[in-house]
């Protein structure tokens, strides 16, 4: 047993090291033992969301969920940030038990639900202003609006900005409260593709910068073969984690992966495998 | 080059005239020909009034002012030749009753007084309408701010607390709907004056508007604001105030416009029910006096007195609310 928390903590501080290069604490570890979900539908069906998930997210890592719809992936988020409890089963954060929500989770949905009767400023200052620490932390504001790169629309209105820059100012917003893990809900799902790859880079900038352990779902395989350090591959009915894949690939300048690589493309197909969705297609580019 | 031509084209295009700036002239001009040159029918009462005829002179200097001003002035000069028509068609109108009042005398004069006779009452009564005009708007905050008050706190409370929604909320559908008019009765024998009476009665029906749509607002508020202003650290009473009323606020607002609308007529209601004061009791009083052109400058002062409050309240709601995405312009 203490042995194992040695070899864990070994892995943390290595992983800690590889990631981070400013501020790095070993906060962020995500444990989840037995973990069920079972809502009940409207007509009193119980409806199983999520089984039995056993897992172990190291501190300042990038994981992926992928899967098709319903298979329980908004329910894992959920669950991690507090918003719900599980039936079964515990979540822990560095070893204490998920209750409620709190900000050291924050939460970035597809749609970027900033507050519209805010300016963008006010938006990032609210989770600082909630915590009563506005007044001390007041430059941190104006830093993240800088990382995300939105400095002059401090004075815009949530329903002037663009899709992207809307994401850029949720995902500001959630990081001005230094979260230790970053739950992300497909955030760059309704984005064109051009600007959700941008967005993809401006998210593992700020990963590297803040050593945020990050926990995305998304639908796109090529996101998740680019971003992540680890997939969960999830499968509906039941809905449960279906495989953990390593993404052994290096990672480029831009701390992403070559989407042309061998690699990536073996990867790819893998997963696509998995979630069984290979189709003649991807049999034919296999072949080559 | 093309920079510098510019400035000269945007100096020329400064000044500019709109046909439709004269028409509000043209109308006054007519009212004044009718007016001065026709006679009065020789049956007429307080015939030698002039006070029609002054008016009619100041609002030819205030509409010849603003033709002037609209040739150089560009805003002006878009809402004013907007409006010209309308403007113009107001002194047609006046033209109109004046013919059929003082001119021709085709109506009986006790009910339907010349222009002249009606203006003179704002001079001749002044005093006693600028009470009125003050007491009614006094009656008018109290109600409506006690409506507001408790309205907030019963709306907040049902569209919040399970609890609460248990409770009163069946209380709200019943008693609300009720007219607050048909009150009048219970509210004179509790309260122990009149007026306290008619604060109660603004002050239901506001209440009742404000409660409705304040509820119901803050149950519509969109799920994903709690939970994200959640994930930031906010507590379930900064979840209410931070996120659930600002977000209601169109609601409350639309809510409040209502209220504001329908306490007019509880407030003329109220005031004819045994008030002394007031611009209901005024209008109702001087009905009674079978004095006409008093009745219709009480109504004249209402129409105003309502117009400048609800305007105040869309400039409110515009400050307020301006975050909206495609606010709905009323
Ligand atoms: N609040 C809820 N009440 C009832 N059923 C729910 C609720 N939330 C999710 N579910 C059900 O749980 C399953 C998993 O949902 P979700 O986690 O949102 O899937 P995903 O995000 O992977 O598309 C779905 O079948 C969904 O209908
Ligand atoms: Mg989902």
């Amino acid at each position: 047993m203490v042995e194992q928390v040695t070899r864990n903590l070994e892995k943390v501080t290595e992983r800690a090291a590889e990631h981070r290069e400013v501020g790095a604490e070993s906060t962020g570890a995500i444990r989840a033992r037995n973990v069920r979900k079972e809502f009940i539908d409207p007509n009193g069906e119980p409806v199983i969301a999520l089984e039995r998930v056993d897992v172990d997210i190291q501190p300042g890592e990038f994981i992926c969920l992928i899967g098709p719809s319903g298979c329980g992936k908004s329910t894992f988020l959920r669950l991690v940030a507090g918003l719900i409890e599980p039936t079964e089963g515990t979540l822990y954060l560095d070893g204490e038990e998920i209750k409620k929500p709190g900000y050291e989770r924050g939460l970035v949905f597809q749609d970027p639900t900033l507050f519209p009767w805010l300016n963008i400023y006010e938006n990032v200052a609210f989770g600082l202003k909630m915590r009563h620490i506005f007044k001390e932390k007041k430059d941190e504001v104006e830093e993240f609006i800088k990382l995300v790169k939105l400095e002059g629309f401090e004075k815009s209105l949530p329903h002037h900005l663009s899709g992207g820059m809307a994401q850029r100012a949720g995902l500001a917003r959630a990081l001005v409260n230094h979260p230790k893990v970053l739950l992300l809900d497909e955030p760059f799902g309704a984005l064109d593709a051009f600007t959700r790859m941008n967005m993809q880079d401006e998210l593992l900038r700020i990963w590297k910068e803040r050593g945020t352990t990050m926990i995305m779902v998304t639908h796109d395989v090529d996101e998740a073969v680019y971003l992540s350090d680890r997939i969960f591959v999830m499968t509906p009915r039941p809905a449960k984690i279906e495989s953990i894949v390593n993404v052994e690939i290096g990672r480029n300048e831009t701390y992403g992966r070559k989407r042309d690589s061998v690699d990536f493309l073996h990867l790819r197909s893998k997963i696509l495998q998995i979630l069984d969705y290979t189709g003649k297609a991807a049999e034919i580019e296999y072949n080559i | 080059m093309s920079a510098s031509v510019s400035p000269k084209e945007e100096q020329s295009s400064n000044f500019a005239f709109r046909v439709q700036t004269i028409l509000p002239i043209v109308g006054v001009l007519i009212a004044l020909i009718a007016e001065v040159l026709l006679p009065n029918h020789p049956n007429l009462k307080y015939a030698d009034l002039p006070h029609y005829r002054y008016f009619l002179y100041i609002s030819l200097a205030v509409v010849a002012v603003l033709a002037l001003l609209s040739l150089f002035w560009e805003s002006l000069r878009r809402k004013y030749s907007y409006r010209g028509a309308f403007v113009g068609g107001v002194y047609i109108f006046l033209t109109l009753l004046d013919l059929v009042t003082a001119k021709w005398l085709l109506l009986p004069q006790l009910y339907f007084p010349s222009i002249a006779r009606i203006f003179h009452v704002f001079f001749e009564d002044s005093a006693l309408i600028l009470t009125c005009i003050k007491s009614s708007f006094l009656l008018l905050v109290k109600g409506i701010l006690i409506g507001f008050i408790a309205g907030m706190v019963c709306g907040i409370a049902v569209g919040w607390s399970r609890g609460a929604n248990y409770w009163i909320y069946p209380l709200i559908r019943i008693l609300g709907p009720i007219p607050s008019s048909t009150w009048t009765p219970l509210a004179l024998v509790v309260f122990p004056s009149a007026q306290g009476a008619a604060v109660f009665l603004i002050a239901f029906g506001v209440w009742f508007q404000i409660t409705i749509l304040t509820a119901s607002g803050i149950q519509s508020v969109k799920k994903a604001y709690f939970e994200v202003s959640s994930t930031l650290g906010a507590s379930n009473l900064q979840n209410l105030f931070k996120i659930a009323v600002p977000a209601a606020s169109p609601s409350i607002f639309l809510g409040f416009f209502n209220a504001t609308c329908s306490s007019f007529v509880a407030l003329m209601a109220a005031e004819m029910i045994g008030c002394k004061s007031g611009l209901g009791w005024y209008v109702n009083w001087q009905k009674t006096m079978l004095s006409y052109p008093n009745v219709y400058a009480g109504l004249i002062v209402v129409a105003v007195f309502c117009y400048i409050l609800v305007t105040l309240q869309f400039k409110v709601r515009d400050r307020l609310l301006s975050w909206q995405e495609g606010v709905v312009k009323w």
